[in-house]
């Protein structure tokens, strides 16, 4: 093991360029401890998120060595080739500065996918009953543990070629949705997501499922969505 | 386009792709079959001049083929050469028309 | 390794797009058919059949892998389609190149 890294990071904007800095390596040294050491002591304007820094909150996703990750979770024996690292940040993005992406689009994406539950019962009605072994809750179950990492979206090929698309964490959390028995708002999110922006643009690269760090498989529940919107057209009712 | 357009050109085109995975493997294995041992012109046209079994499962292949083509080559050209629209769809239809024709000519002549 | 296999299944389609309407324009002569046999024995044109039956092979393959994912219950395997696509694109290619 070498004594120091030598770490390329992206500087600037969409237009900006790699700046090199040599670290100091450490034990157990994750990519999120490369990249604070470097704003903390070697250029303090250098810019990037992080929160929990303990594989909980996702804020600190950056493409390293060409892949989306989560970079507190990434330690730098798995992935520095011969004591080289290179750092940007996440793609299909707008970058603010440095390593540091613009999440609104992704966010909004969400919203733009009929993302949010939309309930039918009152106070005044008796509780749901779901239960956890039921086909639509074993589905969607299996998909509500995403954290709005965009790593996923950072790793879309579809995204590179077409901007409008929602992506895979959007679809996603539509899919948890089309899942949720006592949503009301059915007929609008199928709408939400078929159409050129929407489900069927997924070519199943499957680079989402690959990279999602909890193991989510946004591509099935895509599957999902395209077999609902197209029973629904199928029956007239899109 | 519709969203339910766009939909149900994607249910055909998922329904064409199953018809075909089935008639390619026919035809693949076939092919392999036939090559065996070399081909001649006579040899081929006594197997199928006047066989309505396969001109009814070429037709078949050819139809479906005509369907799943331009509906693949329409994502094709809207994704890497940013052509969508009116225009773009009826030069696909257009294609798809020339397929069908050629392909069911084809067909008349091998197995007629 | 998916994503590899997507761009093979998109770029062999449009080879087969091509291709089609020539090859029913070929079999629509069928009068000449020894002529053009014969034509078929050079070795070029050998490896382009090659080629064809290959890039139809793959295709293949991969279209099953996607209407696999978007049909079938998800399971661990649809992660290793890709690969399986692939290895059948090959022994297709394989097969026909041994029975020439």
């Amino acid at each position: 093991m070498s004594a120091t890294l030598r770490v390329k990071v992206w500087r600037g904007g969409a237009d900006g360029a790699f700046q090199e800095f040599e670290v100091p390596r450490r034990e157990s040294q994750t990519v999120l401890d490369v990249v604070t050491h470097i704003q903390r002591a070697l250029d303090p304007t250098l810019a990037y998120r992080y929160a929990c820094r303990v594989g909980m909150c996702g804020s600190c996703a950056m493409t390293v060595n060409g892949a989306a990750r989560w970079t507190c979770r990434t330690h730098v024996d798995k992935v520095a080739n011969k004591g080289e690292l290179t750092i940007a940040p996440l793609r299909n993005l707008p970058v603010i500065r440095d390593l540091v992406t613009d999440m609104r689009e992704f966010f909004d994406k969400w919203a733009r996918a009929a993302g949010q539950f939309r309930g039918a019962r009152t106070r005044a009605d008796d509780f749901a009953r779901v239960s956890p072994q039921s086909a639509e809750r074993v589905q969607a179950d299996a998909a509500i543990e995403c954290i709005g990492c965009a790593v996923c979206y950072a790793s879309c090929d579809v995204l590179a070629r077409l901007p409008e698309y929602l992506g895979p964490a959007a679809l996603n959390r539509a899919w948890t949705l089309v899942n949720d028995v006592r949503d009301a708002a059915q007929a609008e999110r199928l709408r939400a997501v078929a159409g050129d922006a929407g489900s069927l643009s997924c070519h199943t690269h499957m680079s989402c499922t690959e990279r999602c760090p909890k193991n989510i498989s946004p591509t099935a529940g895509i599957a999902g969505l395209k077999r609902a919107v197209a029973r629904a057209a199928l029956a007239g009712e899109l | 386009m519709s969203a339910r357009s766009e939909t149900l050109l994607w249910v055909a085109q998922r329904a064409s792709a199953g018809l075909l995975a089935l008639c390619v493997t026919v035809h693949l294995a076939t092919i392999l079959y036939a090559v065996q041992g070399g081909l001649t012109g006579a040899e081929i046209l006594g197997r199928t001049r006047g066989n309505p079994a396969w001109a009814a499962f070429y037709t078949m292949f050819v139809l479906a083929a005509a369907v799943h083509a331009p509906i693949g080559l329409r994502t094709v050209l809207a994704e890497w050469f940013g052509w969508r629209g009116r225009a773009r769809d009826f030069a696909l239809i257009a294609f798809a028309v020339v397929l069908a024709g050629l392909g069911l000519r084809a067909v008349s002549t091998v197995f007629a | 390794m998916s994503r590899w296999l997507a761009y093979a299944h998109r770029l062999s389609g449009i080879a087969l797009a091509v291709f089609l309407p020539v090859h029913f324009w070929v079999l629509s002569r069928a009068l000449e058919l020894d002529a053009f046999l014969a034509w078929t024995e050079q070795p070029a044109v050998k490896l382009a059949e090659w080629g064809l039956v290959t890039l139809l092979a793959l295709h293949l393959a991969g279209g099953l892998r996607v209407l696999a994912l978007e049909f079938l219950p998800w399971r661990n395997w649809a992660k290793g389609l890709a690969a399986g696509a692939a290895a059948f694109a090959l022994a297709a290619g394989l097969a026909f190149a041994l029975a020439l």
